[in-house]
C-alpha cells in the first residue's frame, strides 16, 4: 500500500501554509457566489448557464487534445489552427455555399430545410478536417515515430504557424461569417437570458464524450491505450500503430473543428464569424487540458466545465474592480486556476500516475 | 516451418549482432535457442517478429522464410496476421490496461469474432487464474500471474508459431514449472514454439531441438536429448559439473576456473 497521507490532496493543503491560503481564497469565493446567487439569483443563472456554454466548448477542444495524446504522448500545439480551419471549412461550405478550394456551389445550401442542409454540410465540413490531419499526420507525424516526444511537440508548434498563415490568408481583415440555423438568438428564463448556441455547445459537447467513451471501450480504442501505454509491445501484437496515430489526428482534427464552430459564437465571441482570433481557442482551453488531465477524457470535461466557470463568474462578479484588474482579467482567471490546480495534484485532477505494483 | 538462413544484423549502422545465423523450427515442435546474455537471442527474435526497426537494426544479409514466403522486411503487424506472434521480454503486458483488454489486445489481427471467441475461452482454460482477475487493473497482477497474462495474450492471435523470450525471467522455481508446462499444452494444441532462454535446464528438458548461440552465431545445435548429454553443455550451461569419478566438484575448484573452450564450427 502507498503511503495515503502523503497522496491525499487535502493532506497536502493542510501541510503547506500557501495551500491553505489558497483553499481559503476558494472557500470565500464560494461563499461569494452562494451570496450573490440567493441576492440576484437570475443574473448568477444566466452567468451559470454561460459558464456552462463555455465550458462545453473548452471541453470539446480539450478532448481534441487528450485524444491526440492519449495515442502519441505529444501535445498537439496546432489544435488551435486545426479549429479555425475547421470553421473556415465550414464557412466556405455555409456563407460563401462552395465546397472547400473550389468554385463549385454547395448543393446542400439550397436544401430545404435549411437547417438540414447545414447540419451536412457542417459534416462534409468536419470529413474536410478529418483529411487534413490525415495528411497533417502522415507527412509530419508518421516519420517521427521513435523520435523524442519533445521534437515532435515543436514539430506541432510549427504546424500551427504553417496553417496560421492559411487562415488567416482566408480571413484577411475582415470577418467570415459563420451563420448557424440557432442564430444568435436566446430564450429566457425568468430574467435570466440563454443563447441558444450554449445548449448546442452542450449537447454536442455531450454526445462528442459519449462517443469517445464507448470508442475507448471499442477494439480501436483498446488498441490506442495499448499503443499509448508501450508502442513495441503494441506492435508486437499484430496493432498497426501508423493507423491507430491516423485515427487519433482525424478524430482530434474534428474535434477541434467542431470546437472552431464554437468559438466562432457566444459566448466565445459574440460576432458570428471567424477571425484571426478564433484559433487562440486551443490556447484558452490549455488551462482546461492541464488542470484536468492531458491523458484523462473526463479531465477534459470537468476541467473544461471548471476553467468555462471560473472564467465567467470573475467577469460577472469582479467586474466592478477594472480598475485594479485590468479589462482583460477574466482571460487570466483560467490560467491562475490551472496553477492552483497543478500544487494539488501535478498530474492534473484525473491525470493517471503511473501504475506500479507496491 | 520457420526457416532462418545466415541473418546478420546491424544496429544503429554500425553495430553488428548477428553474423550468419541459421536455425529452423519445424511445425509443432519446440525448439530451444540457448545463449548467455548478449549472444544476440533477442535480436534473433526482433529479426522474425519484425521488431527491428524500432530498435534501429535492419537485416543486412540473409532470410527470414515463414511459410515459403520472406518476410524479413515486413511489417509487425502482418507477421502477426500470418501466424507469428511472440512474448517479449520482461512480460509488457499493458498496466493500465485490465486484464481482459489486454487479452482483447492480443486479438486485434483476429478480426473474425467467433474465432476471437475461441481464442479467449482457450485462454481462459490455460489460464485459469486470469479468469478470476478478469477486470482487475493488469498492473496489480504479480509477477506469475503478468507472465502468464502475456503468454495468454499472445494467443488470443490464434498463432501457428509462439515466440517466448525468456519466460522465466524473473519467477520462482514453481512457477518456472508451472510455465513449462502451459507451453507443452500450448505445444500439443499445434503450436510450434520457439523458446529463447537462458534457463537451459527448463528449456531443454522440454524442447525437441535446441540451438546454442554465442556472439551472434549459432555454435552448436542437436537433439534436445543429444544436447543434454553433450559435456561442454553441461559444463557451461546446465551448471553440472562433475569430475572423472563421477563426483559433484566443489566450488573451490570452480574459482579459477576460466573458460578455453573454443567451439569450432
Amino acid at each position: 500500500m502507498a503511503d495515503s497521507s502523503s497522496s491525499s490532496p487535502l493532506a497536502g493543503l493542510i501541510k503547506s501554509p500557501s495551500l491553505m491560503a489558497l483553499a481559503a481564497i476558494v472557500a470565500a469565493a464560494a461563499v461569494f457566489l452562494v451570496l450573490q446567487a440567493a441576492n440576484d439569483p437570475y443574473t448568477f443563472l444566466q452567468a451559470l448557464m454561460k459558464s456552462f456554454g463555455l465550458g462545453a466548448v473548452y471541453a470539446l477542444i480539450a478532448l481534441g487534445f487528450v485524444l491526440i495524446f492519449k495515442a502519441t504522448q505529444v501535445v498537439n500545439f496546432a489544435q488551435g489552427a486545426l479549429a479555425m480551419s475547421g470553421a473556415l471549412f465550414v464557412s466556405f461550405m455555409v456563407s460563401d455555399g462552395h465546397i472547400p478550394f473550389t468554385t463549385i456551389r454547395n448543393p446542400l445550401v439550397d436544401m430545404s430545410p435549411s437547417w438540414l442542409g447545414w447540419f451536412l454540410s457542417v459534416l462534409v465540413a468536419l470529413a474536410v478536417a478529418a483529411i487534413l490531419g490525415l495528411i497533417i499526420e502522415r507527412l509530419t507525424i508518421r516519420p517521427m515515430v521513435g523520435e523524442p516526444l519533445f521534437s515532435v511537440a515543436v514539430l506541432t508548434l510549427g504546424l500551427e504557424i504553417f496553417l496560421r498563415v492559411f487562415n488567416n490568408d482566408a480571413v484577411k481583415i475582415e470577418f467570415r461569417s459563420l451563420e448557424v440555423p440557432w442564430g444568435v438568438d436566446g430564450f429566457n428564463i425568468g430574467e435570466a437570458f440563454v443563447s441558444w448556441s450554449y445548449i448546442a455547445a452542450m449537447i454536442t459537447a455531450a454526445v462528442a464524450f459519449v462517443a469517445v467513451f464507448f470508442f475507448y471501450r471499442s477494439r480501436m480504442g483498446i488498441a490506442m491505450r495499448a499503443v499509448a501505454y508501450d508502442q513495441e509491445a503494441a506492435m508486437a501484437q499484430g496493432i498497426n500503430v501508423g493507423r491507430v496515430f491516423a485515427i487519433a489526428w482525424a478524430a482530434g482534427a474534428v474535434l477541434a473543428a467542431i470546437g472552431g464552430i464554437f468559438a466562432t459564437q457566444p459566448p466565445v465571441a459574440q460576432t458570428g464569424a471567424v477571425q484571426v482570433e478564433t484559433q487562440l481557442i486551443a490556447f484558452r482551453t490549455l488551462p482546461a487540458v492541464i488542470l484536468g488531465g492531458l491523458d484523462s477524457v473526463q479531465g477534459a470535461l470537468i476541467g473544461g466545465l471548471i476553467i468555462g466557470f471560473a472564467e465567467i463568474m470573475a467577469g460577472q462578479y469582479a467586474s466592478g474592480q477594472t480598475d485594479i484588474l485590468g479589462a482583460g482579467y477574466p482571460l487570466i482567471v483560467p490560467y491562475v486556476v490551472m496553477i492552483i490546480g497543478l500544487l494539488i495534484r501535478p498530474y492534473g485532477l484525473f491525470g493517471t500516475p503511473e501504475i506500479r505494483r507496491v | 516451418m520457420l526457416d532462418v538462413a545466415n541473418l546478420e544484423v546491424v544496429y544503429n549502422d554500425v553495430i553488428l549482432v548477428l553474423r550468419g545465423l541459421s536455425l529452423e523450427v519445424p511445425d509443432e515442435k519446440i525448439v530451444a535457442l540457448l545463449g548467455s546474455n548478449g549472444a544476440g537471442k533477442t535480436t534473433t527474435l526482433r529479426a522474425i517478429s519484425g521488431l527491428l526497426g524500432v530498435h534501429e537494426g535492419e537485416v543486412t544479409k540473409g532470410t527470414v522464410t515463414w511459410k515459403g514466403s520472406e518476410i524479413q522486411s515486413s511489417e509487425a503487424s502482418n507477421i502477426v496476421k500470418s501466424g507469428i506472434t511472440q512474448v517479449m521480454e520482461g512480460r509488457r503486458i499493458f498496466a493500465e490496461l485490465t486484464v481482459d483488454e489486454n487479452l482483447r489486445t492480443g486479438a486485434f489481427t483476429n478480426t473474425d469474432k467467433a474465432s476471437r471467441d475461441d481464442a479467449y475461452a482457450r485462454a481462459m482454460d490455460l489460464f485459469p487464474v486470469l479468469k478470476e482477475r478478469r477486470s482487475s487493473t493488469a498492473g496489480y497482477l504479480s509477477g506469475g500471474e503478468q507472465q502468464m497474462l502475456a503468454i495468454g495474450r499472445a494467443m488470443m492471435s490464434d498463432p501457428e508459431l509462439l515466440i517466448l523470450d525468456e519466460p522465466s525471467l524473473g519467477l520462482a522455481p514453481l512457477l518456472v514449472e508451472q510455465i513449462r508446462d502451459i507451453i507443452v499444452d500450448i505445444n500439443k494444441q499445434g503450436v510450434s514454439v520457439l523458446l529463447i532462454e537462458q534457463n537451459a535446464a527448463m528449456a531443454l528438458s522440454i524442447a525437441d531441438y535446441g540451438y546454442i548461440m554465442e556472439n551472434g552465431k549459432i555454435v552448436m545445435d542437436g537433439d534436445a536429448a543429444k544436447l543434454r548429454a553433450d559435456e561442454d553443455v553441461q559444463e557451461f550451461y546446465l551448471g553440472l559439473h562433475t569430475d572423472e569419478s563421477g563426483e559433484r566438484r566443489s566450488f573451490k575448484d570452480v574459482k579459477h576456473y576460466k573458460r578455453r573452450k573454443r567451439w569450432l564450427s
